[in-house]
């Protein structure tokens, strides 16, 4: 068992895919850097956070991104996020099995503010370009930056999402929430806490994943290629349910969590899982069998 | 600029006419522009984006859909941003901001001319899924775009505000301001002068692709995104 969140991006890849299978485009090499860095005298890094390129999984063909966490927190700035584009756009044209994105990002890279969020909307647009032409698209989370932001939002505009259990999912960050509305709103350090929000256990109880798995890359693996050629078409029926399940959702907390109460747990119950106040203790396959169909 | 003051702008003083209704921060409603009938949809009071707002905004936007099918839609956009809540994040903001966009980007591919306008402050999270998703986004000279202040991105970046301070004047990609979005192409174009003009120009506009990349070449405020994606795209 090789943990997926100790592997780096590059590892992932080797490891994730079929041996030896993954052809990048726009290697270090070609050092396709930001532009923006050198002048704030921060290191660029040649491949600006994020490796892409075409690859085999299970003898399938798809198009995969890594982001990497470990430069600059995976954020996207104007190429990482145009890497990511003309991936997806490449993917429209030439028509893979499937698209993974390995996410590993904070979202906006700060650094480059705006032309990060004007990167991440483009990417929104183009992942539902690709899944309109008929591609799926796959995220893969379980690195320890997670995947937040507007990465976050990307990655629920996809159609399906793979988590493990260490992984978080989410918008804003801990430590934005606490500096914005102190300590009592979110203790950044309870970890604990921190993953009852944002973790795979949670996204998975309440829907927000498509498959939970064990931080191994080999189950990230199979998860991948269990999803390959199901497509999930964005129609006007399906948003209609995911409004109905939203407004469902939204309204379980309408009614006050108990005194003393956690709200992590008193929505799980709320949502019909059996035993939510066990949950932090179970391990990944136990909370699998939790969710309700 | 206040909304009201902006609906009269773009729409005449008959607010007989407008039927846009403000429910707390949300506003809704109809109007009818050069004989033809809008669905307006926004946010005022620079709102924080919470699950709820963000629900609101795609009720409204699925509604058009079904009801009006290809009626053109008004974005009226003022945010501070996501709403920044333990409560919020435990109830999935991120899928309910997804949700919007992917109703607003339907609605785009389903033939409705989805138009956003900034009319006073726009803010990463709440702007990512409203404005940056419409065929075009507009902005008021006025408006105020960003990601973060200058002071707060020099606190998290650990960079010197000064140097920042300093870099923002030629860089656009650390500044806020409605220029630096129009340079980078985030934003089509700024309304100035007869807004109504503006508005009629911007719903005749045919373009619909995403052209924001080629723009900001063009306009120097993001020369390589373009380039970057093409090359991709002509990789071995």
């Amino acid at each position: 068992m090789i943990s997926y969140a100790e592997c780096s991006a590059r590892e992932r890849l080797a490891r994730l895919l079929d041996a030896g299978s993954f052809h990048e485009w726009l290697a270090p090499a070609e050092r396709v850097t930001s532009p923006h860095l050198a002048q704030l005298g921060v290191p660029c890094a040649f491949d600006d956070g994020v490796a892409i390129g075409r690859a085999q999984l299970n003898g399938c063909t798809v198009f995969v991104a890594a982001q990497e966490g470990a430069f600059m927190g995976g954020g996207v700035g104007e190429v990482h996020g145009a890497k990511l584009v003309g991936l997806l756009q490449r993917a429209i044209k030439e028509r893979p099995d499937a698209v993974l994105l390995l996410a590993d990002s904070g979202g906006v890279r700060l650094h480059e503010a705006n032309a990060g969020l004007i990167a991440v909307s483009e990417v929104m647009r183009a992942v539902l370009d690709v899944r309109a032409s008929g591609v799926p698209v796959i995220v893969l989370i379980g690195s320890a930056n997670g995947c937040f932001g507007g990465m976050g939002i990307v990655a629920r505009c996809c159609d399906h999402v793979v988590m493990s259990d260490i992984g978080r999912l989410a918008m804003s960050g801990p430590e934005v929430i606490e500096a914005s509305h102190g300590v009592d709103e979110f203790d950044a350090r309870d970890r604990a806490l921190v993953w009852r929000t944002t973790g795979g256990k949670h996204r998975w109880l309440s829907g927000d994943c498509d498959a939970l798995v064990e931080d191994d890359v080999e189950a990230f693996r199979e998860a991948a290629i269990a999803l390959i050629g199901m497509r999930r078409p964005v129609t006007l029926d399906a948003l209609q349910a995911e409004h109905a399940l939203l407004v469902n959702r939204l309204h379980l907390l309408d009614e006050a969590v108990p005194e003393g109460a956690d709200d992590a747990i008193t929505l799980w119950g709320r949502l019909g899982v059996a035993q939510a106040a066990r949950v932090n203790d179970m391990d990944v396959q136990a909370v699998r069998a939790l969710r309700t169909p | 600029m206040n909304w009201k003051h902006l609906t009269v702008s773009l729409f005449g003083g008959d607010h007989g006419l407008h039927g846009i209704d403000q429910d707390g921060d949300f506003l809704h409603g109809t109007v009818v522009f050069d004989g033809m009938t809008l669905t307006v949809i926004g946010t005022t009071g620079h709102a924080p984006i919470g699950v709820n707002l963000a629900l609101r905004q795609a009720r409204a936007v699925l509604d058009t859909i079904v009801q009006h099918p290809g009626r053109p839609i008004l974005l009226l956009i003022d945010t501070q941003g996501q709403q920044l809540r333990r409560r919020d994040e435990l109830l999935g903001i991120n899928r309910a901001m997804a949700h919007l966009g992917m109703c607003i980007d339907l609605a785009r591919r389903r033939g409705h001319r989805v138009i956003g306008l900034v009319y006073d402050q726009a803010l990463s999270g709440g702007f990512i899924t409203s404005g940056l998703i419409a065929d075009a986004c507009y902005a008021l000279p006025q408006a105020e775009i960003r990601v973060m202040r200058l002071p707060a991105m020099a606190r998290i970046t650990k960079l010197a505000p000064e140097l920042l301070e300093e870099l923002s004047h030629h860089n656009p990609v650390f500044a806020p301001g409605v220029e630096n979005y129009w340079a980078m192409g985030g934003v089509r174009d700024i309304w100035t002068g007869d807004l109504a003009a503006a508005l009629r120009q911007a719903l005749g506009d045919a373009s619909r692709d995403d052209q924001r990349a080629t723009d900001g070449a063009l306009r120097g405020g993001r020369r390589m995104a373009a380039s970057v994606v093409q090359r991709v795209l002509d990789a071995a």
